[in-house]
């Protein structure tokens, strides 16, 4: 389990960095954490000719509340939102989606741009800022242009990066004092691949909830508008009226054949619209 | 009941003795090294010109191999089976009547029978560069259907992995005793209960580091290896060499658990590979190779049904055991060690009149089935705990009652039960009877009356197993294969300024032997543990030994040590009477000297005697002097026989599939401990690979032969946080066959935490008509099984 052999570049500024992606032609890879990368290398899954290494770029790695929304730099790591050294707009919504990404090890060195970027369906930020309502900045030497989170993630390990792009930023809008929040998943072991995540940002007031179904083998299904899925309406009794048979027939159309699986998938959400309503 | 972070080690472990003798609780003398990461492993052995190896291996379970295409540039660097002239296959037989003999060529030839079979070895610089040959390399391979299913494979007309044979079986047994007289019983219990294939895992993998030294004419192996006696004896029949030309030196080893008792194509490839390049050659596993080709275990089916009374007393068993033992019988163990065993020792710890069992070792195109910790005994435990709790269901019993009306009572020992094994001692029922006691079945049932507020539903479960251990000729010589176990032998050696050293043939890869075997001299001799070093490892330094496996050390190497030391203590005794102007009667050794009424000598002062001042020395001195090997074989060489009652208490989660343990209860009784703090360790080791096969570890394999799990992402171990704080009570009970009373107890824990867990998880959700048969339990096979029960009700409603 050694890699084929690549070449390996150190930008030291998103320009540079930039360039060298252009110049590639779509056959580098970046590199930030090297959690996902680095085990992809070394099994041979990915094979590209040029290795460029991001992790010195100090543009990247800002946090910083501006305009009513967070901006986290792509190489802000799951450890640093775990902590608390970076701003927070969700109410410790992030921070506890964070403290459980995988293994502190991995927090240690996992970015969120680059989580993002893998677009892994089982991996958390992908379904948790879906529906935090969050979107991205990525940037190529061509400029510069945003997506919303459930647009940016295409499919399994699929995103609408093109080549020689970048996820540069994720912004995540501030989480109204009237909104909820509840996160579930549902792991074989601490720290393993998740085979289920719900997601719940609800705001009775507002009549207004994101709802998200991750760790399936596409997309998340993240629903912007899910009132279908509270018979119709969400107000304060949106806990009672959780319809798991909506879920369910969301996920069949998702294409899950497995009645267990599907029925795995809409208890972690009834967990996450319980958490909220908790 | 308390929940489980309050219940740790509630239960005092028992005191040890005092001092380093037998039954002293030291820490282990190797974790000074181990612990500080200054062990030498196979993958730290570094030597002048060391060039890598990496393996071309087939990407197909079953296929005619066409043609193998190497790429000019890399000729000379990529060696094939028309380069191996002269090597033979590996060849394990068994001398059953009626097995059939696999070869399994140590790199492919016309065909390849599994996923991850070699092919080519690629040599180069470092592993990298190796891996990037060995990328190169393109296979012609015409793909043939494969046999993945071990029932299907037994049917005519199957495809077959080895087509001179006829059919796909290695070895069918029989062996029934009136059968016929059970069948009126009024319990009648029939199931299917199936273990999943699955991979060793030890931290360490395999590994090889091969050199020839033209001055000794000898080939040195380093290899990760638990029996690098039979290794070598292996290596040298396939190689074509005398014994004494090869050297096998297994260094520190990181876990072996059975993988590493296996003779390796690797290991057969770098000896030649290394006399004909003519430089040193390494070969580290990596997880991969691991997972898809090398480690495989467990994968047994049972359909099984089991005769019993209205008061849970057992009238019979009869059974029908599958084992997928793959594509190839390994060496020396052979294909058929699993599935036949399970016909001897599956009535376990239990008493009853009648009882039938036939089995199938079969062939399949996986990699092939090796002994695990534990070996046929978990997924035998597995079937027959399950099959005692639906009896128990059946009578309106509890699982307990029925365990204690049928385990084998210590007023009956020794025993010989209805397969003819012979117990040497215990209070089966006293173990059983404490682990209900301390996992407090009444408080279970009472907290399942009132219900979860959470929705999940408890469950409490129980299991107990018997542990053969340290079987020797009269056992093995049956079987046929190429190694049968004799006298073990041990040289213990004093150094001229009075420090001891012990030689012994068996390994020490996680048992901690350099401190048990020292604490066993230190019992003979008196000498100070700190003084003793034990050399094992290296088939040049060490008496011939069939090594570490069967839970057979302590009791072998253990008692070879003893001896020999015996008779070293015996010797120096002669010579201190001399030293002390005493007549030999009148003296003893005690403490680590020899004392009589006028005084006292050290052994120090007796070695230095015979080293350093021989002219001191009684006229009638033993020539031998201060070296010994003494050989040993218990009174009796059936085994000795260990067990535990494990009792279990989980929560599930019906919805999500999710299995908690609550608490868990080990009661042991490996007969007189020579170090509890050893054996606590080796318990909770076992424990964890026992939750791995009761909930995560699973090698699932798709219909064409691909193995699924070639990660540790999709391949779950269980980690510090899926394994309890187990609360352990040990019992005593001395073996009357052996030195001191030991018993093996290595492979113990790794025996019953799968049918305790399941049996728990079954209990917790029986009320909902929920019944679960396959290890591992998963959240997706419960969730299954759960929305199959609902569906069955509602359709009954």
């Amino acid at each position: 389990m050694k890699p084929a052999p690549f070449a390996y570049e150190r930008p030291r500024d998103l320009d540079a960095a930039l360039s060298m992606l252009a110049a590639s032609g779509g056959s580098a890879k970046i590199i930030a954490g090297g959690q996902s990368l680095g085990p992809m290398l070394n099994l041979r899954l990915v094979q590209p000719e040029l290795i460029v290494d991001i992790a010195g770029l100090a543009e990247l790695k800002r946090a910083e509340v501006s305009g009513g929304e967070l901006v986290l730099g792509a190489l802000v790591t799951h450890a640093d939102i775990e902590d608390g050294r970076t701003a927070d707009v969700t109410r410790g919504a992030m921070r506890g989606v964070a403290a459980n990404i995988a293994y502190r090890a991995v927090r240690n060195r996992g970015t969120i741009g680059g989580s993002l970027s893998h677009a892994d369906p089982a991996a958390d930020w992908i379904s948790a800022l879906a529906a935090l309502g969050a979107w991205v900045t990525l940037r190529s030497l061509a400029g510069a242009r945003t997506l919303a989170i459930e647009a940016f993630i295409v499919g399994a390990l699929e995103s609408a990066l093109h080549a020689g792009e970048i996820v540069e930023a994720i912004h995540v809008p501030m989480r109204a004092a009237s909104a909820h929040w509840g996160y579930a998943k549902s792991c074989r072991k601490t720290g393993e691949f998740a085979h289920a995540i719900g997601a719940a940002l609800i705001d009775p007031t507002a009549a207004s909830a994101r709802v998200v179904i991750g760790a399936i083998d596409t997309a998340p299904i993240v629903v912007t508008n899910a009132a279908e899925l509270f018979g119709g309406r969400i107000a304060a009794d949106y806990k009672q009226r959780f319809d798991t048979r909506v879920a369910d027939a969301l996920l069949a159309r998702a294409g899950i054949d497995d009645a267990a699986q599907r029925h795995i998938h809409v208890s972690v959400l009834k967990r996450a619209v319980q958490e909220a309503a908790a | 009941m308390k929940e489980n972070a309050e219940l740790r080690n509630e239960r005092e472990f028992p005191s040890g003795r005092r001092g380093q003798g037998v039954g002293a609780r030291l820490p282990r003398k190797e974790d000074d090294r181990l612990m500080r990461g200054r062990g030498q492993y196979v993958g730290d052995v570094r030597l002048a010109g060391l060039q890598d190896v990496a393996f071309v291996r087939s990407p197909l379970a079953h296929a005619r191999i066409r043609g193998i295409h190497v790429p000019e540039r890399y000729r000379g660097s990529v060696f094939t089976a028309a380069d191996l002239v002269g090597i033979k296959p590996i060849r394990a037989v068994s001398g059953l009547p009626g097995f059939k003999i696999s070869e399994q060529p140590v790199l492919a030839t016309g065909k390849v029978r599994q996923v991850g079979e070699l092919v080519a070895m690629c040599l180069a610089p470092t592993r990298a560069e190796a891996e990037d040959i060995a990328a190169s390399v393109t296979l012609d391979l015409e793909e043939l259907p494969a046999v993945t299913d071990m029932l299907k494979a037994r049917e005519p007309g199957s495809v077959l992995v080895h087509e001179h044979w006829g059919d796909n079986v290695f070895l069918e047994t029989n062996y029934e005793v009136d059968i016929s007289t059970a069948r009126d019983a009024p319990i009648k219990v029939t199931r299917e209960i199936s273990t999943a294939r699955q991979c060793m895992s030890p931290l360490e993998g395999r590994g090889v580091v091969a050199t020839f030294d033209k001055r000794l004419d000898q080939l040195t192996l380093h290899s990760a290896a638990q029996m690098p006696h039979i290794t070598r004896s292996g290596l040298a029949e396939c190689l074509g060499m005398e014994e004494g030309q090869i050297r096998v030196i297994s260094p520190d080893v990181g876990g072996g658990f059975g993988h590493k008792g296996i003779l390796l194509p690797e290991e057969v490839c770098l000896s030649w590979l290394t006399m004909r390049c003519g430089h040193p050659v390494r070969w580290i596993e990596d997880r991969r190779e691991h997972l898809v080709a090398s480690s495989n275990c467990r994968e047994h089916h049972y359909k099984i049904t089991v005769y019993a009374d209205h008061d849970g007393s057992l009238r019979g068993i009869d059974c029908e055991a599958t084992v997928d033992s793959g594509a190839y019988s390994s060496y020396p163990f052979s294909a058929c060690l699993e599935a036949a065993q399970v016909a001897s020792i599956l009535p376990g710890p239990y008493k009853m009149p009648a009882y039938r069992c036939r089995t199938f070792s079969v062939a399949t195109n996986k990699c092939p089935i090796l002994p695990y910790r534990g070996v046929a005994r978990t997924g035998v435990c597995f079937a027959l705990e399950l099959m005692l709790d639906l009896v128990a269901a059946e009578a309106g019993l509890e699982p307990g009652e029925v365990r204690l009306r049928n385990l084998v009572r210590p007023d009956q020992m020794p025993f010989d039960n209805i397969t003819k094994k012979h117990f040497d001692s215990g209070d089966y029922p006293e173990a059983m009877r404490r682990a209900l006691a301390a996992i407090d079945v009444d408080a279970i049932r009472a907290r399942q009356k009132q219900g979860e507020a959470n929705g999940r539903r408890i469950g409490v479960g129980v299991s107990i197993y018997c542990e053969q251990a340290a079987h020797g000729t009269s056992v093995y010589s049956g079987w046929g294969i190429p190694m049968v176990p004799g006298h073990e032998q041990a040289s213990a050696r004093l150094t001229p300024d009075g420090g001891l050293e012990l030689r012994v043939g068996v390994h020490s890869h996680g048992q901690g032997m350099e401190t048990t075997l020292a604490q066993v001299a230190h019992e003979i001799l008196g000498v100070d543990v700190a003084k003793v070093r034990i050399i094992l490892g290296d088939t040049a330094m060490t008496p011939y030994s069939t090594g570490t496996w069967g839970s057979r050390s302590m009791v072998m190497a253990g008692g070879a040590v003893a001896t020999a030391c015996r008779e070293l203590g015996e010797r120096a005794r002669r010579i201190g009477a001399k030293l002390l102007q005493h007549d030999p009667a009148s003296v003893v050794l005690q403490n680590g000297e020899v004392r009589g009424v006028n005084g006292s000598v050290s052994l120090k002062a007796i070695a230095h005697t015979w080293y350093r001042r021989p002219q001191d020395l009684p006229a009638d001195v033993d020539p031998g002097g201060l070296e010994v090997t003494q050989g040993y074989k218990p009174v009796r060489d059936s085994g000795t026989f260990s067990y535990a009652a494990h009792a279990a208490v989980v929560a599930v989660d019906p919805d999500l599939g999710e299995v908690e343990i609550l608490d868990y209860v080990i009661v042991e009784d490996g007969g007189v401990l020579v170090n509890p703090l050893v054996v606590d360790g080796q318990i909770y080791g076992g424990l964890a690979q026992g939750i791995g096969t009761a909930l995560y570890e699973e090698m699932p394999f798709d219909a064409s032969g691909q193995p699924l799990a070639t990660t540790l992402a999709d391949y779950l171990l269980p980690g510090p946080t899926e394994v309890p704080a187990a609360r352990l009570d040990h019992m005593e009970t001395p073996s009357p066959y052996t030195q001191f009373g030991v018993k093996g107890i290595g492979e113990g824990g790794a025996i019953a935490p799968p049918a305790a867990i399941a049996n728990a998880v079954n209990d917790a959700l029986r009320p909902l008509g929920v019944e679960l048969m396959q290890s591992p339990i998963t959240p997706h096979r419960i969730v299954t099984a759960v929305l199959a029960a609902r569906a069955a009700q509602r359709s009954a409603a």
